[in-house]
């Protein structure tokens, strides 16, 4: 059994079927990437997995555990962690405010929870940013204090939805390194991405669906010459080429 | 049977008169997304305005109707334009920071008209004030029928103006979708401040058909915000045949209530028909009639 | 050293706050302790209101509640209403976890539009309910000291400290940090783990339990209570409102400052221009809605900025 483990997940909205029947496994430690063209159901399977809209059929097992019926913040106790394709900071906080309400998660008294925040911070390089209001904070460092608000709720799998989008490519080399990062501490994370750069870099293995399907699944580079992948894509990518 | 049959009457004639009410409430609820706590108070001015017009100039409340909710109207397109509107999308610690601003503002027209009019009580007596008709064993206040018969007329006037107008057209898209609606080259700011002064000359209208009916004083327009608040909630925020079917529906409520459990109950009635809809059927009567 | 100024400031406004009332009139007395209601109810309303953001149109409840805990005890069994400080936080608190249960599923102006219909709903029953509550004519008891009013203004001042001391300790504790997460962005606050519904209650406890003493302080200060008076969705639950907005919503300070003023504020107008006091109070909320929407001590950064820009330019210039 693998360490997550998604089966036959479906998904609808009204008429749509947002997920249509994913199935796919991660390997602890590992770095997955999840990529399809806009509208595929990216977003909506992570929101699958931390129950925030329940699936409609199929099954969610982390670590053994079945998923189903377990709200938001238990999966979050659970080790699961994510962040938010919309970034959404607590926003008249500052960051470390930002980053000390997740780590409360496991810490109980005001002092160990600002170390534990402080660390998260110094990990993500935003110390020095700490006493900003988070709203008032650029994107790129947005999308940094939602890793590090994440982080210190101490997961075991993190779920990092679009962190490259919005970031000029010197924003997107130091994301890239910072979710190398991650991985190195042992957390596995679940990446979904538009840039092909940022995820063909990272990702040991790679998912492609469109429509909520699967349409292809393996090695970066397999994926990046296969057929369906680039049918999918061909237009936006083309696009985005030229 | 007779006191049934009273009882429904006086159920439906008094929902009609909510029913214009509370459209006004449901259309700016509708568009501005936002509760709207001074609709009483501007209500109320409605209905000082009619006075007025009834005592020194002697025009019949149903004549005084349309003056009335025509400076209604320009007060209401104002007070979005240079008050609430102004407050709209800024950031503030209390999330529901135009609400409190409607909240304040209601309470400060009605000190103005307090000042000017003391608390007292008033009430004028019109032409057809008391008169009743007879049928089968029930009684039937002429001025509620009358009422009622205006009200309904408003409220089909309205219907049809969203349906056919295109300035209807363009209230409804800002109700159902701003952005988009700015997207399609609808001034949306124009737009809320219409229909800030259309709700709220429509609840004068509601007021002035209560002047041969009630006293008035500076705090009459506290119950009927109230039941604004329920029949909206009730009838699906923005839909107009859902405030006709929610006003009678708490019109009905009100009246058996009062008629069959005490007339001190009669409210209770509404508030608890609210809180239900509110947990259970959000969204309201809009939801099953679809419109 | 920032610090140790602040601390320094507050222990001499508690020791004036301590020793200076004995040589006031008795009128001032009687104004200093609406102040400290005041104070305890924006204290409470803004745990709830102002650090969660579930913004609640209807705590005239638990100051109603907290008014008749101790009268309906006396009422009953002629108990001192006395007992009531312990009864009427404890029955506002009973009666807040259940309204929470069901309304906190409500977001945004649904929640305010839920408290205000039960806020309606509780008065009118407290007002028709006559052999449990008495009703209309309400419950009248003697008072302890007559008209003397020190012992009163010291219990007051006592109150207001407890709820100064517990919206402290909230502050600078887990559940401070949860309650604003949750005020931000509710699925953010799930995605960290945040259990919201059920912090929400936890911010309902105090809130409740806090409001309802200040509501048996007034009981046993006024000595007669009505369901109109103690469940006014004006006079109490609105102003509570004004009164937390005036100051600055989600602070230690705002409430205690907003509190403060507007119980000062109203008794001065009163006295001073009398008729027209609660229009000129009206206008001044207008404006502060308006113009500073995070109140006194929220707009304080803003202001401050903006005087000394303004001293920097005329400085300049001359
Ligand atoms: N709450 C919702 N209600 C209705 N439809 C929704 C909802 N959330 C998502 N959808 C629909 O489900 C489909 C999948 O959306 P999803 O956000 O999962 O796509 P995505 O792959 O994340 O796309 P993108 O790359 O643009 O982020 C879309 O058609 C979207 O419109
Ligand atoms: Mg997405």
């Amino acid at each position: 059994m693998a360490y997550l483990d998604i089966n036959g997940v479906v998904r609808k909205f009204g008429g749509l079927t947002a997920v249509n029947g994913i199935t796919l496994a991660i390997e602890k430690g590992a770095i997955f990437g999840l990529i399809g063209p806009n509208g595929s159901g990216k977003t909506t399977l992570f929101n699958c997995i931390n129950n925030y809209y329940p699936p409609h059929s199929g099954d969610i097992v982390f670590k053994g555990k079945s998923l189903k019926g377990i709200s938001s913040h238990e999966i979050c106790k659970l080790g699961i962690g994510r962040t938010f394709q919309i970034v959404k900071p607590l926003r008249r906080m500052t960051v470390l405010d930002n980053v000390m309400s997740g780590a409360f998660l496991r810490k109980n008294s005001l002092n160990e929870a600002r170390d534990k925040a402080l660390e998260s911070l110094d990990f993500c390089e935003l110390t020095h940013r700490k006493d900003m209001l988070a709203k008032d904070l650029p994107i790129a460092d947005k999308k940094r204090m939602e890793i590090s608000r994440s982080l210190a709720t101490e997961p075991e799998l993190l779920l990092l939805d679009e962190t490259a989008a919005g970031l000029n490519p010197r924003e997107i080399d130091g994301a890239m390194k910072l979710i190398r990062k991650i991985q190195d501490t042992g957390i596995t994370c679940l990446v979904v991405e538009h840039v092909m750069k940022f995820v063909m870099g990272i990702s040991d293995r790679i998912m492609c669906i469109n429509f909520g399907r699967e349409i292809a699944k393996g090695k970066p580079e397999e994926i990046a010459n296969h057929p369906e992948v680039i049918k999918a894509y061909l237009g936006e990518e083309y696009a985005k080429g030229q | 049977m007779a006191l049934f049959g009273q009882t429904f009457i006086t159920g439906v004639l008094m929902g009609g008169i909510y029913a214009i009410i509370a459209i006004g409430m449901t259309l700016v609820m509708g568009v501005m997304k936002i509760i709207n706590l001074a609709h009483g108070a501007l209500m109320m001015v409605g209905m000082y305005i009619c006075l007025v017009l009834f005592e020194h100039a002697g025009l019949h409340p149903y004549v005084a109707l349309i003056p009335t909710m025509i400076a209604l109207f320009i007060i209401g397109y104002l007070l979005q334009k240079y008050s609430i509107g102004r407050v709209s999308g800024v950031e503030t610690i209390i999330p529901e920071s135009q609400v409190l601003l409607t909240l304040a503002l209601g309470l400060a027209i009605t000190e103005v008209i307090r000042v000017i009019f003391t608390s007292n009580y008033q009430i004028i007596h019109p032409a057809l004030t008391g008169e009743y008709w007879h049928l089968a064993g029930m009684t039937i206040e002429i001025p509620y029928l009358i009422g009622f018969v205006i009200a309904t007329i408003f409220v089909a006037l309205l219907h049809f103006f969203l349906a056919r107008t295109d300035l209807g057209q363009s209230v409804i898209a800002t109700s159902q979708d701003k952005d988009a609606a700015v997207y399609m080259g609808i001034n949306a700011e124009r737009i809320t401040n219409f229909t800030f002064g259309l709700g709220t000359a429509l609840a004068a209208a509601g007021g002035v058909i209560l002047m041969p009916l009630f006293y008035l004083y500076p705090h009459v327009w506290h119950p009927y915000l109230m039941k604004a608040f329920v029949i909206t909630i009730l009838g699906g925020m923005g839909s107009t045949v859902g405030a006709l079917s929610g006003g009678l529906i708490l019109g009905l409520a009100e009246s058996f209530g009062s008629t069959y459990w005490g007339p001190q109950w009669g409210e209770v009635i509404g508030f608890i028909i609210f809180l239900l809809i509110l947990l259970f059927l959000p969204g309201g009567l809009k939801r099953i009639i679809g419109r | 050293m920032e610090k140790k100024r602040q601390w320094l400031i507050l222990a001499m406004l508690g020791i004036l706050c301590i020793v200076v009332p004995p040589f006031m009139g008795t009128y001032a007395v009687h104004v200093l302790i609406l102040v400290m209601m005041w104070i305890t109810m924006a204290l409470g309303w803004d745990i709830l209101g102002g650090k969660t953001g579930q913004i609640s149109f209807g705590h005239a409840i638990f100051f109603g509640l907290g008014a008749y805990g101790g009268g309906l005890l006396f009422l009953h069994w002629n108990i001192t209403p006395w007992w009531g400080m312990a009864a009427g936080p404890v029955l506002a608190i009973i009666v807040g976890i259940p309204i929470g249960l069901v309304c906190f599923r409500l977001r945004g102006p649904y929640f305010a539009l839920a408290m205000l219909a039960l806020n309606e709903i509780i008065a009118i029953v407290f007002t028709n309910l006559d052999t449990l509550t008495n009703g209309a004519t309400g419950i009248d008891c003697a008072r302890t000291w007559g008209a003397e009013k020190l012992p009163y203004y010291y219990i007051a001042l006592v109150i207001a400290a407890f709820a100064i001391f517990v919206t402290y300790r909230i502050q600078n504790s887990k559940y401070g940090y949860y309650f604003v997460s949750i005020r931000e962005d509710q699925d953010a606050a799930e995605a960290l783990g945040i259990p919201t519904t059920r912090y929400k209650i936890y911010a309902m406890i105090p809130s409740a339990g806090i409001t309802g003493l200040a509501g048996a302080l007034y009981m046993n200060y006024i000595s007669s209570i009505y369901p109109e008076t103690v469940f006014a969705l004006e006079a109490i639950s609105i102003f509570m409102i004004l009164a937390v907005l005036i100051g600055g919503a989600g602070s230690l300070w705002g409430p205690v400052l907003g509190g403060a003023i507007f119980a000062g504020l109203d008794e001065i107008l009163r006295a001073t221009i009398g008729p027209i006091s609660f229009l000129v109070f009206a206008v001044i909320a207008v404006l502060i809605i308006m113009f500073m929407p995070d109140g006194i001590i929220g707009s304080w950064p803003k202001v401050r900025a903006y005087l000394r820009r303004r001293k920097l330019t005329t400085g300049s210039e001359g």
